[in-house]
């Protein structure tokens, strides 16, 4: 059962942005649901105002250009699963988005809203962050474009302004020889430790230095040290130890349900290694 | 705002119903007297309230009812063609696939959002597809196993 509120179903960004004025902190942005109706419903939050931006179509669709995929703000993970663009452009956050909760979670969450929750126990993040993604964010006074660890500011923290929405999020479309992966350990309803690599691979050596992001252990996306394994042999075993010691050493695990932080720690290093040998497979 | 008009396709059946905003699927099809979704976790984990909205498996614990305006519900009262039962409920007492029953209608609404848009599934993409539907009984094999054979009997 939830308190009583009233849902305002705003048909345009202009709409939304003045909803948003008018009620200030009254009202909680809705689409998906799945993270804002559990916080109401455990009385975490309580808003008597819900503005709704689904019935927004310029917020509903996935773009892509050569140089960028743009996902619009009440894009489901249900969608972004299936998308055709998605799959070729970035295979790797088709795949973490599979994989996301379970599918009625899915069916209705969508990936504005997983980022506007910043709850620290989420996959896509840490992808997002290492593929170099922006939120855009527009208000009455214009747009600007946050990277994903300048709008995620805490646990359950963001940069989002008073008087502001998610409008999209903007993949830049990677170049050919950079190749992406995610893998995660989880045992509850949430990932306990996700780690992306992205790297460009030149006659099997790390074209520069990759981008490593360890997420979930910690409050926030935590990107990885690794300027000394630019130019490495992709596939030496002293790569992979090397990446795993500087994602350890990246992160401050928070202990919860989960596990402890030397446990997790842990798992953080195993995991580095098989996101680096993931990419590794998907490069072959 | 108080109460809103939405329409809605229930098991093929219009409605015109009146809700408050903050009411739940959930709770409104209960309140109808269709009682074979299940109120359990309440969080989105176990499945037992899913229900199929426009063909997609939602929780409706967690679904406003004023989402359903203007489309379709599907609950596992709608499945069966009078006594006739649906194939994925005859494939789930053939398999044995429950045994208290609570999770069932909740499992039977997934598989068959999974079999509307992939009717000829393996194992593996069953148990992916289902992984979020929670039984406490049976230890999943049958499950797994009658909507396979469910599969094979709508194929």
């Amino acid at each position: 059962m939830l308190r009583r509120f009233d849902v305002h179903r705003a048909t345009t960004v202009d709409e939304a942005i003045a909803l948003r004025s008018r009620f200030g902190e009254d009202a909680a942005l809705y689409a998906g649901g799945t993270e804002l109706l559990l916080a109401m419903k455990l009385g975490l939050a309580r808003w008597p105002q819900l503005i709704d931006l689904k019935p927004i179509p310029a917020l509903a669709q996935v773009q892509a250009t050569a140089a960028v995929v743009r996902i619009g703000a009440t894009v489901t993970h249900w969608t972004l699963e299936r998308d055709p663009e998605i799959a070729r452009v970035v295979p790797a956050f088709a795949a973490l988005e599979r994989n996301v909760a379970n599918i009625r979670v899915r069916a209705a969450g969508t990936l504005a809203g997983n980022l506007a929750f910043a709850e620290p126990h989420a996959d896509p993040p840490s992808l997002l962050l290492a593929l170099g993604a922006s939120v855009v964010l527009q208000s009455a006074a214009g747009t600007r474009s946050l990277a994903i660890d300048e709008f995620i500011t805490g646990m359950y923290q963001t940069a989002l302004g008073p008087d502001e929405l998610i409008v999209a999020i903007e993949i830049p479309v990677p170049a050919p020889a950079v190749r992406a992966s995610y893998v995660k350990f989880q045992v509850i309803e949430r990932p306990s430790v996700g780690v992306a690599v992205v790297a460009a691979l030149r006659d099997g050596r790390f074209d520069g230095a990759p981008t490593v992001v360890v997420g979930a252990v910690d409050e926030v996306p935590r990107l990885v040290p690794t300027a000394e394994l630019a130019g490495a042999e992709a596939a030496d075993p002293r790569t992979a130890e090397a990446l795993a010691e500087a994602a350890r050493g990246a992160v401050d695990p928070t202990a919860d349900l989960a596990g402890s932080a030397t446990y997790k720690r842990h798992v953080v290093g195993v995991f580095a290694r098989r996101a680096l040998a993931a990419l590794l497979t998907e490069a072959a | 705002m108080g109460k809103r008009e939405i329409r809605v396709r229930l098991n093929g059946t219009d409605r015109r119903l009146e809700v408050e905003d903050q009411v739940l699927l959930l709770d409104l099809v209960r309140g109808l007297g269709l009682v074979g979704s299940k109120l359990s976790c309440d969080t989105q984990v176990c499945g037992a309230c899913t229900m199929l909205l426009d063909g997609r498996p939602v929780s409706s614990c967690t679904t406003l009812a004023i989402e359903a305006d203007g489309r379709t519900v599907g609950t596992i009262e709608g499945l069966a063609d009078g006594v006739t039962l649906h194939p994925i409920q005859t494939a789930f007492i053939e398999k044995f696939a429950f045994q208290c029953g609570y999770c069932t209608p909740g499992m039977i609404m997934a598989a068959k959002a999974l079999l509307d848009e992939r009717p000829d599934p393996d194992a593996a993409a069953v148990r992916h597809w289902m992984e979020g539907n929670i039984c406490r009984c049976t230890g999943y094999e049958t499950i797994v196993e009658a909507v396979l054979d469910a599969a094979e009997r709508q194929l």
